[in-house]
């Protein structure tokens, strides 16, 4: 979250990206990405406060309340706003609670996958020679196969756990980052402001971190804006097919996983957290999107 | 055609790579899990036992010499034995894989044929009803979870209006909703795609030439802008090819269609890790052929690709 309020509030001071557009437009945009990063913040907060807000133990099984339609008097006697699961647990509750897994997952993966990709992008653009080759042929490597099957090989091996799926989801990410900083930091480290603070006796790493860092900051915020929604989509589908968070802990892909086999019967155990899935996806990647034509909109064509 | 076989060497070379580096992290991963031997066996069989397995499978040696027999039996298509199915594991897969490639070809014309003419209305008429509607769903699709698309067809179209058979392998009517569940996220990149391509094309000042001459409109946009529409098409065509292949996991899971995906997926539930690696082993293998071709097929039609 911390990233995307900075960001929007940087528009202001990017003049190139708001002048691209239209006056009314960009305003819009704007506007667009500023609500956007509020749904990701009120996300925050529902995950955080989870425990006060959701109605029941998302882990409490009743097996008087087996599979009650969304209700306010269920068999129980107690209201189920989105019904309840096979094992009679509160499905409302379990979304309020998945969003915790989701986000965790999500945000964790993006800082480790921010850090590989910024760190080795860096890297090649600056070092350039070999480390540029070795770094960029792993990286087409890794953008030359489809990422789930070796993360499928990696938790089949491992087995499935929180850390694993941060790690597997993370590495899943740092080729963006990394191919982008890297054409940055080629077109930077050419300017005369580099050459200056290099005479100035300016160590490289005082360059990069202070002067470069700075400059390819709106493209990170915008790549890992895009890189949360994927890593939130990529953490369910993992879930889902059951090599993510494991029973009972709630996450959305494990539940649209456990009611799928009452899909004829109890349709919402399914439907509710597979919605709020792709709302979030959908929400968070368009934020991306307008982000990207705030600060940044050469990285339109990545 | 100067300039072609440079060009097809660099990229077979790249795909050459490509391929030896997944090979390494699949050696890599396969060691991580530690001694597998426990697994062939029975829970109770003797030491002695254990040590002649490990002998036999070569586990004994060291580890630079068992990455340098792997890499030769992974070349020649020998991955072990299946712990599951008891049979060569390259066999298991090979049964395997005819359900994946015509699950794959479908969805991958269907996306194309659904995308492009969307996406040409799209640009044609662009701002109208159809264009936003359309473009509405196609971001949708783009963001939906395919696992989740899935569902919502079963859900829809198999329980709901019992159209179509929720899952299996058979006829056409089998086919339908896994393969567009896989094309989905397929479909809406390239109507996205072929919508800004040809809005970018339709400003052109060639394009306003040939209206003035009268060239019928039909005309104008089909030959003059989509043909010239085309190499951002295919480019993007192509690689959404490859990424079927990874959705092909999800969708053959949730519509139980009996190919390598899925079977990937159970060899796991059934630890059979000789599956799992030549599973993962032999997607990556159709996956470099595949963007080879199209990277062949790019290099034909766009001579400029070839220098740069």
């Amino acid at each position: 979250m911390a990233s995307s309020i900075p960001a929007s509030a940087r528009a202001d001071d990017v003049p190139v990206g708001a002048a691209a557009l239209a006056g009314g437009r960009g305003r819009r945009t704007r506007r667009l990405a500023v609500a956007g990063a509020g749904f990701v913040l009120l996300l925050v907060v529902v995950a955080v406060a989870a425990p006060a807000l959701a109605p029941y133990d998302p882990v409490r099984q009743s097996l008087r309340a087996r599979l009650a339609a969304p209700t306010l008097a269920g068999p129980d006697g107690k209201a189920h706003l989105l019904g309840t699961d096979h094992l009679g647990r509160d499905v409302l509750s379990r979304v309020i609670f998945g969003a915790r897994v989701s986000l965790a997952v999500g945000f964790a993966a993006v800082v480790v996958g921010g850090l590989v990709g910024a760190v080795l992008g860096l890297l090649a653009g600056f070092r350039r020679g070999w480390s540029d080759s070795v770094i960029m042929t792993l990286a087409d490597a890794q953008l030359a196969f489809p990422f789930i099957l070796l993360a499928i090989g990696i938790i089949a091996v491992l087995g499935p756990s929180f850390p694993t799926l941060i790690l597997v989801v993370g590495l899943s990410g740092w080729v963006n980052y990394a191919r982008i900083l890297r054409g940055q930091v080629l077109g930077l480290r050419s300017r005369e402001f580099v050459d200056a603070i290099h005479g100035l006796g300016g160590s490289v790493l005082r360059i990069v971190v202070r002067h470069i860092l700075p400059n390819v900051m709106s493209s990170l915020v915008v790549i890992a804006t895009l890189e949360l929604a994927r890593a939130i989509v990529l953490e369910a589908t993992l879930s889902f097919l059951g090599l993510g968070i494991q029973p009972p802990t709630p996450s959305w892909g494990g539940m649209v996983h456990e009611g799928r086999e009452y899909l004829d019967s109890a349709w919402w155990i399914s439907t509710a957290p597979g919605l709020v899935l792709m709302a979030t996806s959908l929400v968070v990647s368009r934020t991306g999107d307008w982000l990207r034509d705030l600060l940044d909109p050469t990285l339109r064509g990545e | 055609m100067r300039g072609l076989l440079p060009f097809l060497g660099s990229r077979l070379l790249r795909a050459l790579v490509a391929l030896w580096l997944v090979s390494t992290v699949v050696f890599v991963v396969m060691r991580l899990s530690g001694d597998p031997v426990p697994l062939l066996l029975p829970p109770d069989a003797p030491r002695s036992e254990i040590f002649r397995v490990r002998a036999e499978l070569g586990l004994d040696r060291p580890l630079i010499v068992q990455y340098a027999v792997f890499l030769g039996n992974a070349l020649r298509g020998d991955f072990g034995r299946s712990i599951h199915f008891r049979e060569p594991a390259v066999r298991v897969v090979a049964g395997y894989l005819p359900a994946t490639v015509e699950l794959g070809l479908t969805a991958f014309a269907l996306a194309a044929l659904v995308a492009l003419p969307v996406g040409v209305v799209s640009a044609v008429r662009r701002n109208s009803l159809v264009d936003q509607v359309s473009m509405t769903i196609a971001l949708i699709g783009q963001a939906a979870p395919t696992f989740f698309i899935g569902i919502l067809f079963i859900l829809v179209v198999s329980l709901r209006l019992g159209w179509l058979p929720t899952s299996g392998r058979g006829d056409w009517r089998n086919l339908v909703l896994p393969a567009l569940t896989l094309g989905a996220f397929a479909m809406a990149s390239i109507a996205r795609l072929t919508r800004s391509a040809m809005l970018e094309v339709l400003r052109a000042d060639f394009i306003r030439t040939a209206r003035a001459k009268g060239v019928a409109e039909t005309l104008v946009i089909v030959k003059h802008a989509l043909k010239n529409a085309a190499v951002p098409i295919v480019t993007i065509t192509g690689l959404q090819f490859g990424t079927l292949l990874g959705g092909a996991v999800v969708t053959e899971t949730v519509f139980a269609w009996p190919g390598i995906g899925r079977l990937a997926i159970q060899s796991i539930y059934n630890r059979d890790y000789p599956v799992v690696q030549c599973t993962v082993f032999v997607s990556a293998v159709l996956f470099i052929v595949i963007n080879l071709c199209i990277d062949v097929f790019y290099g034909l039609l766009d001579p400029r690709v070839r220098t740069s």
